[in-house]
């Protein structure tokens, strides 16, 4: 019963984020505040993740392929694939639903206790617009660019992993990675970032939104964001894969 | 004026409000006093909209808050100023960004003017030149200061105080009371206190209402709070041993 009753405030909630601001000019400058704190701030984590992600995927492939009937360059195209179609996608949005979506919970949980969203009320501001929609839109907005940038240093990482232990030669790497592109899978995994970026910053902002209580009630709601912004994230990427490639 | 009829409040089982009745009237500074527990707060967050009513109706100046919708209520708390038990200032902003929130969200002034307004307000507050200070870095003291600053920056008609001397020294606690007084008299605006110090009702209380289980127990003047026999007051008013002592020397 209690999800049920969370589930219609959420989507209450919702109601109020996407009604009209009072100021848009004042909306601008905290949709690019957050584009900061949201996306530029979480580009060296991604990098690094998406480094080693691709070079293990390469590795792993690389390891698994025992067969000399297959090509070498289907290592590059594994690692293409599987990086495009799910690991920067997904693994990278869950990654961002534990960096973003905790800070998110938080800073609007603090807020919260610190009447600080009570003072915005007061005031006659549209709390939840002034404060979500912002957050929503940077994310919506970034996301796609960092999974873009993740991709390919996910490559990189894969193709340095792999020449550097000769387990495929440059030029074979170069051509799996070339091998049966098709746009629409590229398509298909920014339909499904941005997706997951309304996902982490709503469901982020709901619990911190909430949050009743004191220091302790916010380290709880930032748990509990993270953990319901990652089950809805890959519920959401079963469905989408559903929907889109199936 | 703001006039609070037959407000009734529950949560579950837990009966808060019982059919309070008050009025605050216009260039006073009203206090709502009580011991802990008795819905000071909650009558507070009635008045102001934070908590929905469950009967009984809330009026400004006559105009009918509980009943209202949401767009109305906004043009109402543009009337409001509020300053809270813990300041609640916007921890990201500077002080005159603070101050100058309400008025980049709802007025057409160009920065110099609200600059301007912040000088001023700042000013009044004993505050000029602490424009670039974080909240972070402000004393308890001048975080109150600055929230009364940024609560008068609309030129409001109400101005409700929670607690406004909670963890504050008595002199800042008097420099802080009286500081509401002036600006009550200097405004006109309807003033609404929320407190347990006996020190403020003595210093600024003009209309005092005393809630007890949730009901308007007794209401008056500093004066007539002295000298009542209600019990419960009594109680109340003469719990530390200064007040006895003090009650002891003037009788």
């Amino acid at each position: 019963m209690n999800y049920v009753v969370s589930i219609g405030k959420y989507f209450g909630m919702l109601r109020y984020v996407f009604s009209r601001p009072e100021r848009l000019k004042v909306y601008h400058t905290r949709t690019f505040t957050e584009i900061q704190t949201i996306g530029i701030n979480s580009l060296g984590i991604v990098a690094i993740l998406s480094v080693f992600m691709g070079a293990v995927i390469a590795l792993q492939t690389a390891s698994n392929m025992d067969s000399p009937l297959l090509p070498k360059y289907t290592i590059g195209y594994i690692t293409r694939s599987s990086t495009i179609l799910e690991f920067s996608p997904t693994i990278i949005s869950l990654i961002l639903a534990g960096k973003v979506g905790s800070n998110i919970a938080s800073e609007v949980g603090t807020m919260r206790v610190t009447e600080q969203i009570d003072a915005l009320e007061i005031m006659g501001v549209n709390s939840l617009s002034y404060l979500v929609l912002p957050k929503v839109v940077a994310a919506v907005f970034i996301f796609p660019f960092l999974i873009i940038i993740s991709m390919g240093l996910s490559i990189v990482g894969g193709y340095y992993a792999v020449t550097s232990t000769s387990l495929a030669s440059h030029e074979e790497f170069i051509y799996g990675i070339r091998a049966f592109f098709k746009v629409g899978d590229v398509v298909y995994a920014l339909v499904k970032t941005v997706c997951f970026a309304f996902i982490i910053t709503t469901v982020s902002s709901y619990f911190g939104y909430y949050t009743k209580g004191g220091a302790l009630d916010v380290g709880q709601s930032s748990t509990r964001a993270v953990v319901w912004s990652s089950i809805c994230i890959l519920l959401a990427n079963f469905v989408l894969t559903q929907l889109i490639l199936l | 004026m703001i006039q609070v009829n037959n407000v009734n409040k529950s949560f579950g089982d837990l009966h808060v409000l019982h059919d309070f009745t008050a009025a605050f009237e216009a260039g006073k500074v009203n206090l709502i006093i009580g011991q802990s527990g008795q819905g000071k707060s909650v009558l507070a967050k009635c008045i102001v909209g934070l908590l929905e009513v469950d009967s009984g109706n809330i009026l400004y100046d006559k105009r009918d808050f509980s009943k209202m919708n949401r767009r109305d209520r906004k043009k109402i708390r543009k009337e409001i100023g509020m300053l809270f038990q813990g300041s609640a200032l916007f921890d990201s902003m500077t002080v005159e960004e603070n101050i100058m929130f309400p008025l980049k969200m709802f007025t057409d002034m160009s920065k110099k003017e609200m600059l301007k307004r912040a000088d001023f307000c700042l000013e009044r507050v004993n505050l000029s030149g602490q424009n670039h200070l974080l909240p972070a870095e402000c004393s308890g003291g001048m975080q109150k200061r600055v929230a009364i600053a940024r609560a008068i920056s609309m030129n409001p008609k109400y101005l409700f105080c929670d607690e406004p001397n909670s963890g504050l020294d008595p002199s800042t606690s008097i420099l802080i009371d009286n500081l509401i007084k002036e600006l009550t008299y200097e405004y006109d605006m309807t003033t609404v206190v929320i407190t347990h110090d006996m020190n403020s009702v003595i210093e600024i209380g003009d209309h005092i209402v005393f809630i007890h289980t949730g009901r308007n127990w007794w209401q008056g003047t500093k004066e007539e709070i002295i000298e009542t026999d209600n019990q419960e007051i009594i109680d109340f008013v003469y719990a530390s041993k200064f007040m006895k002592n003090l009650k002891g020397k003037l009788s």
